[in-house]
């Protein structure tokens, strides 16, 4: 069983009776341990794909299943419980908490966890000792650099060991040598811990990071393909 | 998500935004010290008056001429000139009021007194040796008058300290004869410093017998009040209406309802002023109560604009697992935390500020007043503030808890 099953997925928005088809027919499946980058130019809908397929919004038509189930299977807290426990998310933006230090926001999503206290330091710590910024720990997270505070997001996303990783536009607010340590660690994360991926990103440079390409165009799949010639980090190019 | 946690992130929430929970926070600041200022002032001067009214004895009973005034302008009611000597010796027997311990008629006035070239007016009391031990007050100096002194239309006087202040700034005025309405009298105690009394400032009073206050300064036969005391607490409504009953039969009255006299135990007064010092601190207690409300709706106007704010906060914190009521929880208790927080502050400003006036009147002013710390006000202070809190505090945080993730995030 994939660890994604999209199966004829649709998206419509309603705006004032209009509607505006945003993801149309779309089917694939992704396997676990797979590092996959759905590509489009802005406004083919690929946002809105990475936010149903993160549980944070509901398709208008099709089927989506996640590790088996669908979103309807759960309640609005056990959803909640999902994105906490099995999904990690990466913003183009990063989303840290500013006037906060690195190891808070790294423990945020232990707070809602269930985990014991006593654990969440040793537990965060590792997750920020995996990107690399162990000397950067109590560190006001407002006072670091773009990539810095990329890493964070993804320490935090690591922090309760995801099943996925829904990484949005990661580089996208990045000079090319930052993108090019997070893109680093993303494929770390992928090959030295198993982590599934799922890229967003309108770079091709950027996609070719992953081990197959989703190209998606007026909310359809254009092209799937695999990565023939994947680039590596040291030869990252923006 | 624990408690204690809850609490952090809440408390983290508030710190990055000092200036604007402080600013939040005056209102029910404002609202708290105003109601425990009130509460423990009311509370003092019930005190007070009660300590005062308490200081003459809960088995006093006093007698006015004349009867309850039906309304403000029934004044001509109250003096009469009713209480006689008949009713004194009726009274004095035995077998008529067998509980009265003792019996004191009293008239008074305001006449001039004089000493050397200083004049004062001081309250003139007339009364028996048993003022003393009825008011619960002794002398300083010198002595009571005796009952012979009574008997025998002795010009003696026992001056407040004010009265022999305001005649002989130097010293003591005992043994010297002062004129009061042209007849000298000779000053045979001094009353200690009292301080401001609710009915009668013994500082700026002259007690004289009755029998001289009548015969020759005021000129009355008849008198202005009679006290009586029971022999004991218990006996004190027997005694009311053995009273009654005398003074009723040495007037030829049948009609109670034709009384030209009535009867006021202390007990009710205490009673009454009791009642009325209450509903006065509550009433007052409710109009600070109005600066509460402005305050919480202050707080809820704050939430609003700190959850929209933070829209992109709360975006994320759903993304990364956060349910409704977890962020629910937080706003709340952020609301909780400031409201209980102002409550706590205004606890202490309002203590302190009614300690500050207790100190300004018993340091500046002389008034014998007690500081009370209004515990219960100050439990229900704390419990209204954090209230406030939970009510002003519930629509933005639900606001912030239904915020669907997607549009959190992408909000600029």
């Amino acid at each position: 069983m994939a660890l994604i099953e999209v199966s004829h997925l649709e998206k419509t928005y309603e705006d004032e009776g209009t509607l505006t088809p945003a993801v149309r027919d779309i089917s694939f499946d992704v396997e676990k341990g797979e590092f996959v980058a759905i590509m489009g130019p802005s406004g083919s809908g690929k946002s809105t794909l990475l936010h149903i397929l993160g549980f944070l919004d509901r398709q208008s038509g099709g089927t989506y299943r996640f590790d088996g189930k669908t979103m309807d299977d759960y309640s609005q807290t056990e959803i909640a419980g999902v994105r906490n426990a099995k999904m990690g998310f990466v913003f183009q933006t990063f989303n840290l908490l500013s006037r906060t230090s690195v190891l808070e926001n790294v423990k945020l999503p232990l707070l809602y966890s269930g985990i014991k206290e006593s654990q969440w330091d040793m537990m965060a710590k590792k997750a920020i000792e995996a990107v690399g910024l162990s000397h950067r720990m109590d560190h006001e997270s407002a006072k670091l650099s773009g990539g810095e505070k990329q890493r964070v997001a993804m320490a935090r996303a690591l922090v309760l060991d995801p099943q996925i990783i829904f990484a949005d536009e990661p580089t996208g607010n990045l000079d090319s040598k930052s993108g090019q340590m997070v893109m680093e660690t993303i494929q770390k994360l992928n090959e030295e811990h198993g982590h599934t991926i799922i890229l967003i990103t309108h770079e091709t440079y950027t996609a070719e990071h992953a081990q197959r390409i989703i190209h998606i165009l007026d909310g359809r799949i254009d092209k799937d393909e695999k990565v023939l010639r994947r680039r590596r980090s040291g030869e990252f190019i923006k | 998500m624990s408690i204690k946690y809850s609490f952090k992130t809440a408390l983290n929430g508030l710190q990055t935004h000092k200036s604007r929970s402080v600013l939040t926070v005056l209102g029910i600041v404002i609202g708290i010290t105003a109601i425990i200022l009130v509460m423990s002032l009311g509370q003092g001067a019930q005190n007070l008056i009660l300590g005062q009214i308490q200081g003459i004895g809960a088995k006093t009973i006093s007698i006015a001429p004349g009867r309850q005034p039906t309304g403000p302008t029934d004044f001509v009611s109250m003096f009469t000139d009713s209480l006689k000597d008949s009713d004194l010796t009726a009274l004095s027997q035995k077998t008529n009021v067998p509980h009265a311990a003792s019996i004191m008629p009293v008239v008074f006035g305001s006449e001039p007194a004089i000493y050397e070239n200083n004049s004062y007016r001081p309250t003139i009391f007339g009364g028996t040796e048993l003022f003393a031990s009825i008011y619960n007050i002794s002398v300083s100096e010198g002595r009571i008058f005796t009952d012979d002194e009574v008997k025998s239309y002795a010009d003696v006087v026992v001056i407040g300290s004010k009265v022999n202040d305001q005649l002989d700034s130097n010293g003591s005025l005992l043994n010297q004869k002062i004129k009061i309405n042209g007849r000298n009298f000779k000053v045979i105690g001094i009353l200690p410093k009292q301080g401001q009394s609710t009915f009668l400032n013994f500082d700026e009073a002259a007690f004289i017998p009755y029998t001289t206050a009548q015969q020759y300064v005021f000129g009355k036969k008849y008198f202005d009040r009679m006290v009586v005391e029971a022999d004991t607490e218990a006996n004190v409504p027997q005694t009311v209406d053995d009273i009654k009953t005398t003074i009723r039969n040495d007037h030829n009255i049948t009609d109670p309802a034709k009384d030209d006299f009535f009867v006021e135990t202390q007990a009710e007064a205490m009673q009454t002023v009791g009642t009325i010092t209450s509903v006065l601190t509550l009433f007052l207690a409710a109009v600070a109560a109005i600066s509460l409300l402005v305050g919480g709706i202050g707080i809820m106007n704050i939430m609003l604009v700190s959850v929209t704010e933070r829209t992109r906060e709360i975006g994320l914190r759903k993304a990364l697992g956060a349910t409704e009521n977890n962020i629910l929880t937080q706003f709340l208790l952020e609301a909780v935390i400031l409201t209980a927080l102002g409550g706590a502050i205004g606890i202490f400003l309002g203590a302190s500020l009614s300690f500050l006036i207790s100190l300004i009147l018993t340091k500046f002013l002389a008034v014998n007043w007690t500081f009370v710390f209004p515990v219960g006000a100050a439990a229900l202070g704390l419990g209204v503030a954090a209230g406030v809190g939970l009510v002003f505090g519930i629509y933005p945080a639900r606001q912030a808890s239904r915020k669907s993730p997607i549009e959190a995030l992408r909000y600029e």
